[in-house]
């Protein structure tokens, strides 16, 4: 017969996990993300307030057919299966594509994912005579899947998008297009508003709570379907706090653990208190777009090298307190698009007054530009100091930059007008300062210097045209290998920078500070993050 | 009296039109995209011009005016264009917020510019006057920005003692113990410069009112000094009351910076996201109710002045 002891000391052994239990070690883990936004981005579906929203409201909460793989931070990301499994275009018409679907997925509603849903959510955004066409979804999405021609279910589990020319980019565009439940509209009596509070889509977190302005709240989807990224923290307590101060002094006070985009100058507190900083190469760029339409003061390749060459970058990045990368680019020289550009973007005065002496120009006998810029806002940085700082950079060399000073929404009204338009030629402006998001390749790469997309028809604001550059988004098209489509992009960047189409001047590096209660929090290389990587 | 009042509430018909027109321009003649608040910076035209037609905005102004201003009348602000959420709603749960807010900074400004305000006066020309004036001009001059932060770094991250930001722990402000905390900080940045106000005016009331013959005359009668400032007191509340009324419609609408560093959800908050998006109806609707409020405090005042002076019915 065991001794008392003996037969006591199991019971003993789990006397701590049942005190640790009681204690409320077990209780529900809970993040609380003050996020840089006036007001949460919008949960219907497809979110508002740019890219950065889809961490919060977009990827969370929805799923789209093809995802970018947010949670991981050495690496840049890759294109990785989402609601679907597989695509490829057809072998003998290359403008359709064949979706396969992921079976036994679940909306958060308990209706099941189904070709249906496919077809359902492309309607909604692309067909205005719907019945459940959205206007603000729509707008949200619509310049993201600018390819899509048509669609049709083939049959429960394959869906076939055509896109309006052969477009071999296009699985870049899937990410921004998220699914939501059809059923759960119906249930919400077809009313979008209802839905927003009440959402419904397949992703990692469900909606539990939201208070517009003020917060919301996810909870962690157990049942999700992708086992490697079930949320590690119960809940996330999104909490708008538009003001960098304010966000850090609510760090520092306690009342929330995460913080995007922390203010320069807080930094060392925030460090000195203990808070981590994190940071990592993102698809953002900071530059001075050109226009090279005759007249331009820019139309001279020496005066534009010269600018890159005058903008001491590591002197910016310390205004900004660590929170910048220097440009070398329109992308990161990490990025497997940035190819082998012979003009090296550095800090190199001497150079870049030679340079201007040959073009006629001294500090004395200085060229005469306008550029406009905004006095902030979302993507700027610090727009007016980092302004100013590349002024006087300009002026050593020889290149008067004169500021035409607007906010942020006007400032993209001079920029879908393009150089040539009314708005910029009638006052001078022969350059804009715009925060470029450089994630995919249309988006960072091809939109800005594609002859086709001269503004008003696209972004390439400056008018570029360059039949070898042409050639090379043409034959990216029709390139479905993705290697070979880097090797294109290389090639299309690397004259980008040999052109000096721009004054890059740095790359953001998306700044979270984190409380040390924050365990993990992975960062992408991407405005895509993914918050299921959090562990308190 | 009737007849005054009836007078009173005619004048604030015409100012409360002009209110809904020059609310209505100012947002359409600022210079934006009111599809900002929707559309993706690179939007396509045809994405933008698709979009004016689903709002109306490809309309004339003057009907879309005429269409507001019918739509307003029956209290219906419209929806915002980037959430779809009703204006009216929106408005009404913000204005509530800033409504608690100015209130409780109303209060601890009116009570200390007139403690201030009338020691000062009574003590006329003495260190005590001049303290209270120099307190008076540091809370006339200070920027509320730079005090908010000021405050936080003193009370939230130096001492702890009360929350930095936000309106409560689980959003939106009520009077109970858990969300005292949050409104303590706010509502001291926002009731310095009315009491530098207050301070100022009841000063001079109480200087003028106590060199006039009739408190002379008072005291050569043998009345005691609580007495005559009771004559005092009832003399200057007018021009105090004249003063306190406009200084609440400006503590209800000139709240765009405190809110913002404070993240306290209230009209000025809701003004900054509505401004920065362009989100027009959102903007006319929050501009008109601050406005109409502003007309409604001083036909209030109006309205009470001659309650308390009776001179005022003579006129």
């Amino acid at each position: 017969m065991l001794s008392l002891r003996k037969r006591l000391l199991p019971w003993l052994a789990l006397a701590p996990i049942a005190l640790a239990a009681s204690t409320g070690a077990w209780a529900e883990t809970v993040a609380r993300y003050g996020i840089s936004m006036a007001d949460i981005p919008l949960t219907t579906g497809q979110p508002d307030r740019g890219a950065g929203a889809y961490q919060f409201t977009g990827h969370t909460l929805y799923d789209p057919l093809i995802a970018w793989e947010s949670n991981v931070g050495d690496r840049p990301g890759k294109l990785i299966a989402g609601l679907a499994t597989e695509w490829k275009p057809d072998a003998k018409d290359p403008k359709k594509w064949l979706f396969t679907l992921r079976q036994g997925v679940k909306f958060h509603d308990g209706s099941a994912f189904d070709a249906d849903a496919v077809i359902w959510n492309l309607e909604k955004v692309l067909n205005d005579k719907a019945p459940q066409f959205d206007a603000k979804q729509s707008a949200q999405v619509r310049p993201r899947i600018p390819s899509i021609a048509s669609y049709r279910k083939v049959n429960a589990t394959t869906v076939e998008i055509t896109t309006k020319e052969p477009d071999a980019l296009f699985p870049y565009q899937l990410p921004w297009f998220l699914i939501g439940s059809p059923a759960q509209w119906e249930k919400m009596g077809k009313d979008w508003n209802k839905v927003a509070s009440q959402p419904s889509g397949t992703g990692p977190f469900k909606l539990d709570k939201l208070v517009p302005r003020e917060r919301a709240e996810l909870v962690r989807n157990a049942d999700y379907w992708d086992k490697s990224r079930v949320a590690k923290t119960d809940r996330i307590v999104l909490l708008p706090i538009p003001d960098a101060v304010t966000r850090g002094n609510a760090l520092l006070n306690g009342q929330v653990d995460i913080i995007e985009t922390p203010a320069p100058d807080m930094v060392p507190q925030l460090q000195a208190g203990g808070f981590k900083i994190v940071k990592n190469v993102t698809p953002h760029v900071w530059p001075y777009h050109f226009s090279t339409y005759q007249g331009s003061p820019w139309t001279d390749i020496r005066v534009r090298k010269a600018a890159n060459l005058a903008v001491d970058r590591s002197a910016i990045v310390q205004l900004l307190n660590g929170l910048g990368q220097p440009a070398k680019g329109q992308v990161d020289a990490t990025s497997p698009w940035f190819g082998k550009p012979s003009f090296d973007i550095k800090y190199d005065l001497k150079t870049a007054k030679a340079l201007m002496a040959e073009a006629g120009y001294s500090p004395q006998k200085p060229l005469k530009a306008k550029v406009i810029i905004a006095q902030g806002g979302t993507g700027q940085m610090l727009s007016l100091p980092m302004n100013e700082f590349v002024q006087q950079s300009l002026a050593e060399v020889g290149i008067q930059v004169e500021f035409e000073v607007v906010e942020l929404e006007n400032l993209y009204l001079h920029w879908r007008s393009g150089a040539k338009g009314d708005i910029n030629a009638s006052k001078g402006i022969t350059a804009i300062n715009l925060g470029y998001v450089t994630a995919d390749p249309f988006y960072g790469i091809t939109r800005f210097v594609n002859s086709k997309y001269v503004a008003p028809n696209g972004v390439n604001w400056g008018g570029y045209a360059d039949k070898e550059v042409d050639a090379k988004i043409e034959q990216l098209s029709t390139t479905f290998d993705v290697p070979t489509q880097n090797k294109l992009l290389a090639d299309i960047h690397q004259k980008m920078v040999d052109d000096a189409l721009m004054l890059w001047v740095v790359h953001d590096v998306n700044p979270h500070a984190l409380s040390p209660k924050v365990k993990e929090f992975i960062q992408a290389q991407h405005w895509f993050q993914d918050l299921t990587t959090i562990r308190m | 009296m009737f007849a005054y009042i009836i007078k009173r509430l005619l004048y604030a018909v015409p100012i409360a039109l002009a209110v809904t027109l020059v609310a209505f321009l100012l947002v359409h003649i600022a210079p934006g995209d009111a599809l900002n608040a929707i559309a993706p910076a690179d939007a396509p035209a045809e994405t933008i011009a698709a979009l004016k037609a689903a709002y109306g905005l490809d309309r004339p102004l003057p009907v879309q005016y005429g269409l507001w201003l019918g739509r307003a009348l029956q209290g219906d602000l419209g929806a915002s264009i980037a959430t779809g959420r009703s204006v009216t709603s929106e408005v009404m749960a913000a204005v509530g917020n800033t409504l608690s807010l100015a209130g409780v900074a109303a209060i601890i400004g009116v009570l200390a510019g007139c403690v201030l305000g009338g020691i000062a006066g009574y003590r006329h020309g003495g260190w005590v006057d001049r303290i209270a004036t120099f307190i008076s001009v540091i809370g006339v001059s200070v920027p509320h920005y730079w005090l908010g932060l000021v405050l936080t770094i003193v009370f939230s991250i130096t001492l702890g003692w009360l929350p930095a930001m936000g309106a409560g722990p689980e959003g939106g402000w009520f009077l109970d113990g858990a969300h005292l905390p949050y409104i303590v900080l706010p509502a001291l940045t926002m009731a310095v410069v009315p009491m530098g106000i207050l301070t100022r005016t009841v000063r001079a009331v109480v200087v003028d009112i106590l060199a006039q013959d009739f408190v002379q005359a008072l005291r050569a009668k043998g009345l005691g000094n609580r007495r005559i400032f009771r004559h005092v007191a009832k003399n200057a509340a007018p021009t105090v009351l004249a003063v306190a009324g406009l200084q609440l419609g400006y503590l209800m609408g000139g709240s765009i910076l405190i809110e913002t560093v404070f993240a306290w959800p209230g009209t000025g908050f809701l003004l900054n996201t509505a401004i920065f998006q362009r989100d027009l109806p959102l903007l006319q609707g929050t501009l008109l109710v601050l406005c109409l409020f502003f007309v409604l405090l001083n036909l209030l005042v109006d309205i009470a002045q001659p309650f308390i002076d009776p001179r005022m019915r003579r006129t």
